[in-house]
């Protein structure tokens, strides 16, 4: 029977594996080989460098700073975004008042209007929301510093992406504000799930609003919030990053350097600089990067699942 | 099969399975994108096209049976002026296949051939982008366009082409030594760009020397008008009008040298009176409320608008920014102002230079076909057909009369009549385009006019990135001829 299982699972897995191997195991092989040439990527000769781009890329500035840039995305994205998103999902489900008649535990009034309106930032592509947010953080015109010289604020009209110390800040509330919407959807989703009689028996305990949460939901929706922490990672380090950066910052990845991140390094260097290989190098960094945030996910999140 | 903890003993159970592949997923997800399109697999692709005959109308020597490939920057210019040339070139050849494509995404469209070493026979490699020039000369990508500048040209046989262009394009052309790798087409004038009605209200005109700049800026303040204001989050375009005042301060001399990294280029008094200068239009508050972060679009409809007099830009900005200028704009391009009477060159010193680079990839299989097609595209009547529909001039140096010129044309054909010889050409931002943009305009220039450097502070920095970039073994180095 044993036997049988493999054979089994090896069925259904091979035509997968085969097409992950040929697009994702095959690329990677390919560009840890590319990061020890000197390739340009406009010509199809190079030669073998050894580790010089290696140790180019230690000695170079803007690769550190992009480093930290992307630490700092995949850290504070996920806690923001994850702690926002858990708000208003026990709000708009289980924080609700108790109405006389209605059911023990419901979500704040209006909550279906709220779920519709958290989720709409999702439907919109990243471009088209960078876009719209590189037009409201227009210093001049744009809706932000509008808003602050209506409420007779005219002192204040911060540069925002034009302002170093603001401009990384910018860029990570649009990718919070575009991503918790999914989030909460996501984790209503997860708390629907969680049986009424356990929030029943919490409230004839007397367990307020955060009790409930802390001792109740979060618990029961561990495994969900361990996978947003994941997904949020890798939007952090890869493509939705890269894509606000591009779009929106000074330069992009400026001013001087505030913003840039590695994926954007890696482009520029390859589409460019013409500096292929020197691209392939970072993306090895980032691989590097993103295998330890996993290893650090998985081994933090391991926990007994509770069954209910 | 396994489905809850209870049955963990019977080996890999679902929720482990998924836990294991998500990992992975997670592992492989960024990379995924980073090199799936590239292969150092390919041939040499040495199938080239036979040489033709050469006769008189025929002096490349194109075979007329062999196809061309086209490969247009469907930009700004869009694609009809090439269309209409491609049709002259059927006309000639009418045994020749055309495939004409336009695109936006020269490079994701055109690196894998390059690699695969089967390029088309002809490419406007422009836009954001763009390959690299410095690596495919220096990887030998390109053909030398030499025997095509040698050739008569399309209207006047006894006129070489190279013969009808306008100042430095053939130099633009080149990059070590004497083969001629690019043809710019288009031709583009850099400059101050401003409203001459916006000026005609405060009765002022355009101001030759700094002092009357600082004067006609504090005018304007008076009247809640912004001197200055620049595509903040691009700040690589104040060297449009920056540098030919360096130019014109300092000499030719201080440009060449600054283009070559020399060391200590940077730090010439020239170079620190022109960063002054500028530093000045901040510290009075002449520049716009909030240009730092504006970016080039938002600077130019403020502008448009009448929030601000000048503008340092090319001179697509009249095709771009065309839905915002109001048709009594006036709108006018100058030479930069200068500081004074001791300058070293006169006022109307002025950037030009050669825009929409043409390349003939060395492994082309019709070569010479690439070359033919930009030989019709330099004659005086598709020249004509480009500035009229696409309101730029071309390297051909005429093709302005009989047709009429919009007004900022009008105004950069004088101000190129007014410079005469005293045109410069800074070739940083073809030869070193990181330098020039994102250490230069973003992290040096950017910093500087928001205030957060002081020119001095500016000037080492620039230094130091220029010393790098001389010493950075990654990329080719140029000198001036």
């Amino acid at each position: 029977m044993r036997h049988g299982k493999y054979r089994f699972i090896v069925g259904f897995l091979a035509l997968p594996l085969g097409l992950y191997a040929l697009f994702v195991v095959w690329p990677f092989i390919q560009s840890v080989y590319y990061s020890f040439t000197d390739w340009t990527g406009l010509s199809p000769d190079f030669k073998m460098v050894g580790f010089d781009n290696y140790e180019r890329m230690l000695d170079d500035g803007i690769f550190w700073k992009s480093l930290r840039h992307s630490l700092l995305f995949a850290l504070v994205l996920p806690v923001v975004t994850l702690a926002l998103a858990l708000f208003f999902a026990f709000m708009i489900n289980v924080g609700g008042r108790r109405r006389k008649g209605g059911p023990a535990i419901s979500g704040v009034r209006g909550s279906a209007f709220y779920k519709i309106v958290y989720f709409f930032p999702q439907v919109l592509s990243i471009a088209i929301v960078s876009l719209l947010f590189a037009f409201a953080y227009n210093p001049d015109s744009g809706a932000i510093n509008s808003l602050l010289r209506g409420i007779g604020l005219d002192g204040v009209q911060p540069l925002w992406l034009g302002d170093p110390d603001l401009a990384l800040w910018c860029v990570m509330a649009v990718l919070v504000w575009s991503t918790v919407g999914f989030f909460v959807v996501l984790f209503s989703a997860g708390m629907a799930s969680i049986p009424a009689e356990l929030y029943e028996a919490a409230l004839l305990d007397g367990a307020n609003r955060a009790t409930t949460f802390f001792r109740v939901t979060l618990p029961l929706l561990w495994d969900t919030v361990q996978s947003g922490w994941v997904y949020l990672g890798i939007l952090a380090l890869g493509a939705e990053s890269f894509a606000v950066v591009q779009i929106m910052t000074t330069g992009p990845g400026g001013p001087d350097y505030s913003t840039t991140v590695m994926v954007l390094y890696v482009y520029q260097k390859a589409f460019r600089d013409g500096q292929a290989a020197y691209a392939t190098t970072i993306g090895v960094a980032l691989l590097v990067v993103t295998l330890a945030f996993a290893a650090i996910v998985m081994r933090l999140g391991r926990r007994e699942r509770l069954e209910f | 099969m396994g489905s809850t903890a209870h049955h963990r003993a019977e080996g890999v159970g679902r929720r482990d399975l998924i836990k294991r592949s998500a990992a992975l997923g997670l592992i492989a997800t960024p990379g995924m994108g980073l090199l799936s399109a590239c292969a150092s697999s390919g041939g040499d692709g040495q199938d080239k096209a036979e040489q033709g005959k050469k006769t008189a109308k025929n002096p490349l020597g194109v075979n007329d049976t062999a196809g061309l490939e086209f490969v247009l920057f469907d930009g700004g210019f869009g694609k009809e002026y090439a269309e209409d040339a491609v049709k002259i070139y059927e006309h000639d050849f009418p045994k020749a296949k055309v495939r004409f494509a336009a695109t936006q995404k020269i490079q994701s469209t055109l690196q894998p051939r390059f690699n695969q070493g089967t390029p088309p026979d002809l490419i406007d490699n422009s836009g954001a982008e763009q390959m690299d020039m410095g690596v495919l000369v220096g990887k030998n990508q390109l053909a030398d366009l030499t025997a095509l500048l040698d050739a008569p040209s399309y209207d006047d046989p006894r006129k070489k082409v190279r013969d009808t262009l306008r100042p430095g394009i053939v130099e633009m052309g080149q990059f070590d030594g004497d083969p001629v790798w690019i043809l710019y087409y288009a031709y583009t004038v850099y400059g101050v760009w401003y409203s001459q009605k916006a000026l005609d209200s405060l009765d002022a005109a355009y101001p030759e020397t700094w002092d009357d700049m600082l004067a006609l800026c504090a005018k304007a303040k008076k009247r809640g008008i912004a001197g200055w204001t620049y595509a903040g989050k691009y700040p690589y375009y104040i060297p449009f009008s920056l540098y030919p005042m360096i130019g014109k301060v300092g000499g030719r001399e201080v440009l060449d040298a600054i283009d070559n990294l020399e060391p200590n280029a940077w730090k010439h008094p020239a170079v620190k009176a022109c960063f002054e200068a500028y530093y000045e239009l901040y510290k009075k508050g002449y520049i716009l409320q909030g240009t730092p972060g504006l970016d080039h679009i938002q600077s130019q409809t403020a502008w448009a608008k009448g929030k601000a007099l000048f503008l340092p830009n090319g001179s697509w900005v009249e095709n771009e920014s065309a839905n915002v200028i109001p048709p009594d704009f006036g709108l006018a391009v100058s030479a930069p102002s200068g500081l004074d009477a001791s300058d070293k060159l006169p006022f109307g010193t002025i950037w030009a230079s050669g825009g929409e680079p043409f390349i003939v990839p060395a492994k082309a299989k019709n070569a010479e076909g690439g070359m033919e097609q930009l030989r019709i595209m330099l004659s005086e009547a598709s020249s004509k057909n480009f500035t009229a529909k696409v309101k730029s001039l071309t390297a051909f140096n005429g093709g302005t009369s009989g047709i009429t010129l919009t007004p900022g044309l009008k105004s950069g054909v004088a101000a190129l009549e007014k410079a005469g010889s005293n045109v410069v050409n800074p070739r940083l931002q073809d030869w070193y385009v990181q330098l020039q943009k994102e250490k230069i305009g973003v992290s040096g220039l950017g910093e500087m006019m928001a205030g957060r450097l002081t020119p001095a502070e500016a000037i080492k920095k620039i230094q130091s990135f220029a010393d790098e970039a001389a010493k950075d073994s990654s990329i080719k180095h140029y000198k001036h001829q």
